[in-house]
């Protein structure tokens, strides 16, 4: 496939960002930017301390961990392709954040920017993700789904399973950052790559710029389709420039495995289906990926991990894993009982309503998932759910018959 | 390239060379503002590798049309300058765009300023049954900054600082205070949209595609004279909007007031070296290259029950050089036959001759709507084209 970008991405990648992907070396294909490197710094008509952003009425994760002298040092750095802190931290300087709710304000433009911006995405990486300490950790990688046991649960109870993550693809520029050019081959490469899965995965791509009428219609109904961003959170890191110019959807026939392309991250990557099969649901996530992954390998590509951080995606939050595994569950009881919290809080699980995040439950249904993205494996992930949600049935079950429940012992944070 | 003695690398816009002219041009086909309508892939090829002194490119400049494709009944720019410079460097793009806008306007000719009140004739005596109030707003960018699209913090907070200094050395009527947006107590609040003074962060895509509401609230304020008659905005859309108003039909004290506050005003940002950008092909160089010209808008709040629901009144206004709005500003409908009437021109003529349409053109609108009270025909009264 001929196009400019075999032009620029051909030659062995020195940056030092290694790729060893899964443990295995990608031979022959590893990519890198020729033209620049990371050192000429932008030079700047003002001083640092002129340019430092008022971060007083500020909470969120850059607004803890941008000191003066932090900023001093980063401001005048750039990434290969030109994306700098000010860019980054944009989106934490327009969204100031919530008393309650502490966002992470701020994102990557690439892979680069978690190497030259290390000093401020370190420390926000580990106040975000619970002590993980870049510097010093690695990240396990582990999409083996047969090691989950317990994976079925009471249908009864889980109404719908899901596991989502993301994935970048390596050499061209985050959402943030992408031009129109690098977003249309981001495209190119995972349409070119979906179109070679079979069987259970075969499916279909609809372009957000070219589905028809009926097309548009049965996405809304099947609630897959995506709208152009409207969170501030997003449109402020410049994730909505040129809607919606190479954004699409793509899914398998049997619409139980779907994904995203150029919302967010490169791609979003969902499995799910209706009842408590979250074993077969993260089977199918696992196979899914892995089968993405060898076919845009075949044509010289690969997905941006490191073992520091495992996955690289455009929020911090989002590292290692960048994976959500949960379900809807009906827990009307467990959730009136003053010890729900500490319960998901002690299993590592998060609540939200039904509709996502920063929606409420309706009729005592909520939809639980990790807490955790970074440090532990999709495996030690989704068995934690497994394990999570199959006790919080037993209390269900349990406050049914009157009988009392135990708050679980706290579980370990990095196995 | 050297700006104020640096050089801009812009390292973005090398990296993004390196792609295809077809691979970066954006998708226009289903949008209808003038950038959209201009806008070939002859004329991107040959700006896309261009960069202002500041590092302002030609992306910059279209992403607000790109990211809004307009609406089938109105036509919006599409595109924004990021300094005073990009009307040069990428005039093959905005020239057209510019004739378009401003009825044929030749990157030829030549702009006319006349500030000097004295030349308006009349304006003192539009009748207040009629008309409830008369404003002139403009806009005005200082020299040696870039444009709210593209400045940083420290540029802003320079303006900022720059301003607050002009306008405390202001005194008798345009004696005031200047109240900055993250910085006023909650009763300043309160009087302030109690004044209907108090401008918000920019909601519109349009404004917040190009860049214009990054690092909100920071160094943006609003200034305004003891008598509540003439207001400076800072850092809003334009570095500076200088609006006068008052209650009444009085446009030509509106317009003494105005143009004495915007001379006293100048004069002090020229002693600090940075006077306004202005040139006499453009005339005085805005954000938007809608406001280019005088950027003035002079307009009233006027009763024209009658006359808006005859037949003619859209050709009536646009004979008269005149376009109408509802009272909440620009996209607001008119409520109880009350109109926003103003100039429909801002570039190729001056700031005496739009205001005196206005003028001239509400004057024969009120008497129109008399005639139309007593039961009689305006026919005779139809203006020819201005």
């Amino acid at each position: 496939m001929a196009s400019s970008f075999s032009r620029v991405l051909s030659s062995k990648r020195n940056l030092g960002i290694l790729s060893v992907v899964g443990g295995s070396v990608t031979a022959g294909f590893l990519l890198h930017r020729e033209h620049l490197s990371a050192g000429p710094s932008v030079r700047r008509l003002y001083p640092a301390s002129a340019e430092y952003p008022d971060l007083r009425k500020h909470n969120n994760c850059m607004a803890s961990n941008l000191t003066p002298t932090i900023y001093s040092k980063l401001c005048a750095k750039v990434t290969p392709n030109g994306y700098t802190l000010d860019m980054a931290i944009q989106t934490g300087v327009d969204n100031p954040g919530h008393p309650f709710i502490k966002t992470v304000g701020m994102v990557a433009g690439d892979e680069e920017s978690y190497e030259v911006f290390a000093d401020l995405l370190d420390p926000i990486i580990k106040e975000r993700h619970n002590g993980y300490d870049p510097t010093t950790m690695k990240h396990p990688t582990d999409l083996d789904a047969s090691k989950i046991h317990s994976g079925q649960f009471d249908a009864k109870y889980v109404l719908s399973s899901r596991v989502r993550t993301g994935r970048s693809i390596r050499g061209l520029s985050l959402p943030p950052a992408c031009t129109r050019a690098e977003r249309r081959e981001v495209e190119r490469v995972v349409v070119d790559a979906l179109a070679g899965l079979k069987d259970d995965l075969n499916g279909k791509y609809y372009s957000l710029t070219q589905m028809t009428d009926e097309e548009q219609q049965q996405l809304i109904d099947d609630h897959f389709l995506f709208d152009k961003p409207v969170s501030p959170l997003l449109t402020c890191a410049g994730m909505a420039r040129d809607w919606p110019d190479a954004r699409g959807i793509w899914h398998n026939n049997e619409k139980t495995f779907l994904i995203w392309i150029n919302e967010e991250d490169h791609t979003r990557v969902i499995s799910m289906e209706k009842g408590g099969n979250m074993k077969r649901v993260f089977e199918r996530f696992c196979k899914g990926l892995k089968e993405v992954e060898r076919l845009i390998q075949e044509k010289g590509w690969e997905f941006m991990w490191n073992e520091r951080l495992g996955y690289i995606l455009t929020c911090p939050s989002n590292l290692g894993t960048g994976l959500r595994a949960g379900v809807h569950v009906k827990l009307p009881r467990l959730s009136k009982d003053p010890r729900f919290n500490k319960i998901l809080d002690n299993l590592r699980l998060q609540k939200r309503g039904t509709g996502g995040v920063d929606t409420a439950a309706v009729g005592g249904t909520f939809d639980i998932s990790n807490l955790d993205r970074l440090g532990q494996s999709e495996v030690q992930l989704v068995q934690t759910v497994v394990d999570g949600v199959n006790y919080l049935i037993e209390c269900e079950k349990k406050l049914e018959k009157g009988q009392d429940i135990k708050v679980p012992p706290p579980l370990k944070q990095f196995k | 390239i050297k700006f104020g003695g640096f050089f801009f690398k812009n390292c973005h816009n090398d990296y993004k060379m390196k792609f295809s002219l077809d691979e970066e041009f954006p998708d226009l086909s289903l949008h209808n503002n003038h950038m959209a309508k201009v806008l070939t892939k002859e004329i991107y090829g040959k700006l896309r590798a261009k960069s202002t002194p500041s590092g302002f490119t030609v992306d910059d400049v279209i992403q607000t049309g790109v990211d809004n494709p307009g609406h089938p009944f109105i036509m919006t720019v599409g595109c924004v300058a990021g300094d005073e410079e990009s009307y040069e460097a990428f005039k093959d793009l905005l020239d057209p765009i510019i004739s378009d806008r401003h009825g044929g306007y030749k990157p030829t000719d030549k702009h006319k300023t006349d500030l000097n009140f004295e030349n308006l004739k009349g304006g003192d005596d539009l009748d207040p049954n009629y008309v409830l109030s008369s404003r002139v707003r403009t806009g005005r960018s200082i020299k040696g900054f870039t444009l709210p699209p593209h400045n940083s913090r420290g540029e802003r907070r320079a303006i900022q600082d720059l301003s607050i200094e002009a306008l405390a050395s202001l005194d008798g009527e345009f004696k005031g205070k200047y109240y900055p947006l993250d910085g006023m107590t909650d009763a300043e609040q309160e009087q302030l949209i109690a004044d209907h003074f108090l401008f918000d962060k920019p909601v519109s895509p349009l404004l917040t595609c190009a860049g214009m509401a990054r690092d909100w609230p920071d160094a943006r304020g609003i200034w305004h004279n003891e008598n509540k008659t003439f207001l400076v905005w800072v850092n809003e859309e334009d570095h500076l909007r200088v609006i006068s108003m008052q209650k009444g039909g009085n446009m030509k004290e509106v317009f003494r007031r105005f143009c004495v506050g915007l001379q006293k005003i100048e004069e002090i940002f020229k002693k600090h070296n940075h006077g306004f950008m202005w040139n006499e092909h453009l005339g005085y160089i805005l954000t938007c290259p809608s406001n280019l010209g005088t950027g003035l808008r002079g307009g009233v709040h006027v009763k024209l029950p009658k006359l808006s629901t005859h037949a003619k009144f859209e050709e009536i206004l646009t004979r008269l050089r005149l376009q109408k709005r509802g009272t909440g500003g620009v996209d607001t409908a008119s409520v109880g036959g009350v109109f926003d009437i103003s100039n429909a021109d801002r570039l190729g003529s001056s700031e005496v001759d739009q205001v005196q349409l206005v003028v001239d053109g509400v004057k024969l609108m009120v008497e129109m709507e008399k005639k139309l009270e007593k039961g009689e025909s305006i026919d005779g009264m139809i203006p020819a084209q201005k």
